[in-house]
């Protein structure tokens, strides 16, 4: 199965999820929500959410709590870098694959 | 109507009966007189269009790559370094698939520097995707850019109209200038697919990854390697496509020619002298001059030099003994690039056949060397008495 029927002969991309590729693939680490330390969890309020203004891919969710799609998140830690209760956690991208291997 | 014009004027006319809505370029000598000669129709009224000064020509193709991508019919022109600094916008029209034309008015290139004829410039340019139409007088230059609209628009496939800086430029010829009724039957106005558009928000030839994807509609994307192999198929199919060109063309205005060649005396012939542009008008002098000495020689044009028409090129030299590949340009440290691509030809379709003939590649006129005709008749002559030379000979060459 290939493009040949693509409708367009160029990059043309349009607004929406994903369109630029699954960029989740590029990721080294991955960000981990601690819920004991977050502010909305904990208050159980809509609160905070830097991580989600921060996030330059837009895959960290405005919800209680916070969700980050893995499908797209490139793993740059910028939401662990900015989290004023440092609820995130980058963690090596391979502790997870080893742990899908078990 | 017949008029006795110059060849920049000639380019500037098929630009107007063309009705180009945006026009950008930046002065170099040659091409100069073009885009003054736009500047003066916009200026008067008598075209309609956006003429956008700017300050470079990488900034003159951006314009016209931008205005393409809007839906607009656009054209620009330039000469040597000035096609040079464009190269990166050069490569990014053919990508993006914008049906944009652009007179390159040849030019040898820096350094060092040097105003006058050779085709360094747009060869240089070869592997860019571009389509590359060489002209040999003034009537082949208003035609071929009535042509190259039609051509681009309907390959979105962007064109190089190459024509011989001063020796075609700047001097006046009789042309007939069409009707712009022909023109607008000839030629339609501009619809694309898809034209920039607020309510139609996309992101153009943004990072595009090594592999497919899915797009925003769940449906398979192209990566990179297809985009680019699909530039490479539509060249080739190009081949077909500009043949189409030539009938609805010679439907229209009751005159057509070879698409591809251009040749003169060969029919007959047993040694076929091969150029682009210009030198190939002369080099009928002296075929001529040889014809009358009993040498059986003809010369043979390329008007298309991308996509390089390889078939129609093997079966136009089937059978001959000797080519002589005549180049304002060449590969540095192998040879002509017009040679390499016809002996690739030759070998493709005639090795086995015992009809391949033998080549030799001169390089003439780099820089505005006089291309004396006496000298230019003495190699033909001497190629076709069967002399050879393992590398390309240097007509004219002072050392």
């Amino acid at each position: 199965m290939g493009t040949r029927n693509y409708r367009r002969k160029t990059s043309h991309s349009e607004p929406g999820a994903g369109d630029g590729g699954r960029t989740g693939s590029w990721r080294v680490e991955r960000p981990v929500l601690n819920p004991e330390l977050c502010i909305p969890c904990k208050r159980n309020k809509e609160a905070c959410f830097i991580c989600w203004l921060f996030c330059p891919e837009v895959v960290i969710s405005r919800t209680i709590p916070p969700q980050i799609d893995l499908t797209y998140c490139k793993g740059c830690g910028i939401c662990a870098e900015e989290c004023p209760t440092k609820a995130i956690t980058m963690m090596d991208e391979a502790l997870f694959s080893a742990k899908a291997k078990e | 109507m017949h008029v006795i014009e110059n060849g920049n004027v000639a380019a500037a006319l098929g630009v107007k009966l063309c009705r180009a809505g945006v026009i950008a370029a930046y002065p170099i000598t040659p091409q100069t007189p073009v885009t003054e000669k736009l500047s003066e129709y916009v200026e008067s009224g008598e075209l309609q269009a956006q003429y956008i000064p700017v300050e470079s020509e990488h900034s003159a193709l951006a314009v016209c790559i931008a205005a393409s991508s809007a839906g607009a019919r656009v054209f620009t022109a330039t000469s040597a370094n000035g096609l040079l600094y464009k190269h990166e916008q050069v490569q990014w029209a053919a990508g993006a698939r914008l049906p944009i034309v652009m007179a390159v008015v040849n030019r040898a290139v820096g350094a060092p520097w040097n105003v006058w004829n050779d085709q360094q410039d747009s060869i240089s340019q070869r592997d860019t995707g571009w389509i590359q139409i060489y002209c040999a007088d003034h009537q082949q230059i208003l035609d071929s850019v009535i042509k190259a609209y039609w051509l681009a628009e309907k390959a979105s496939l962007p064109i190089m109209v190459c024509y011989d800086g001063y020796i075609l430029s700047h001097t006046y010829m009789p042309f007939d200038l069409p009707e712009q009724e022909k023109v607008d039957a000839f030629l339609p106005p501009y619809r694309p697919d898809y034209a920039l558009d607020p309510d139609q928000p996309a992101n153009l030839n943004t990072v595009t990854l090594p592999d497919v994807r899915m797009d925003v509609r769940g449906e398979l994307a192209h990566g990179y390697m297809e985009i680019r192999c699909l530039l490479h198929e539509d060249m080739r199919k190009f081949l077909q496509t500009v043949a189409e060109a030539e009938e609805r063309f010679s439907r229209i205005f009751g005159r057509s020619e070879n698409p591809y060649l251009e040749p003169y005396r060969c029919d007959d012939a047993d040694h076929i002298a091969v150029g682009l542009g210009s030198i190939t008008y002369q080099l009928r002098v002296c075929v001529d001059a040889l014809r009358s000495e009993g040498v059986k020689v003809g010369v043979m044009g390329v008007r298309l030099y991308r996509p390089f028409p390889d078939r129609a090129i093997a079966e136009a030299l089937k059978g001959k003994k000797r080519v002589m590949v005549f180049e304002k340009a060449l590969s540095y440290g192998y040879e002509g690039a017009l040679y390499s691509d016809l002996k690739s030809a030759l070998y493709e379709h005639l090795a086995g056949t015992g009809s391949l003939p033998a080549v030799q590649n001169f390089i003439a006129g780099i820089g505005g060397r006089d291309i004396r005709t006496q000298e230019l008749t003495d190699a033909l002559r001497f190629a076709a008495q069967g002399h050879t030379a393992p590398e390309p000979v240097w007509i004219g060459l002072k050392l």
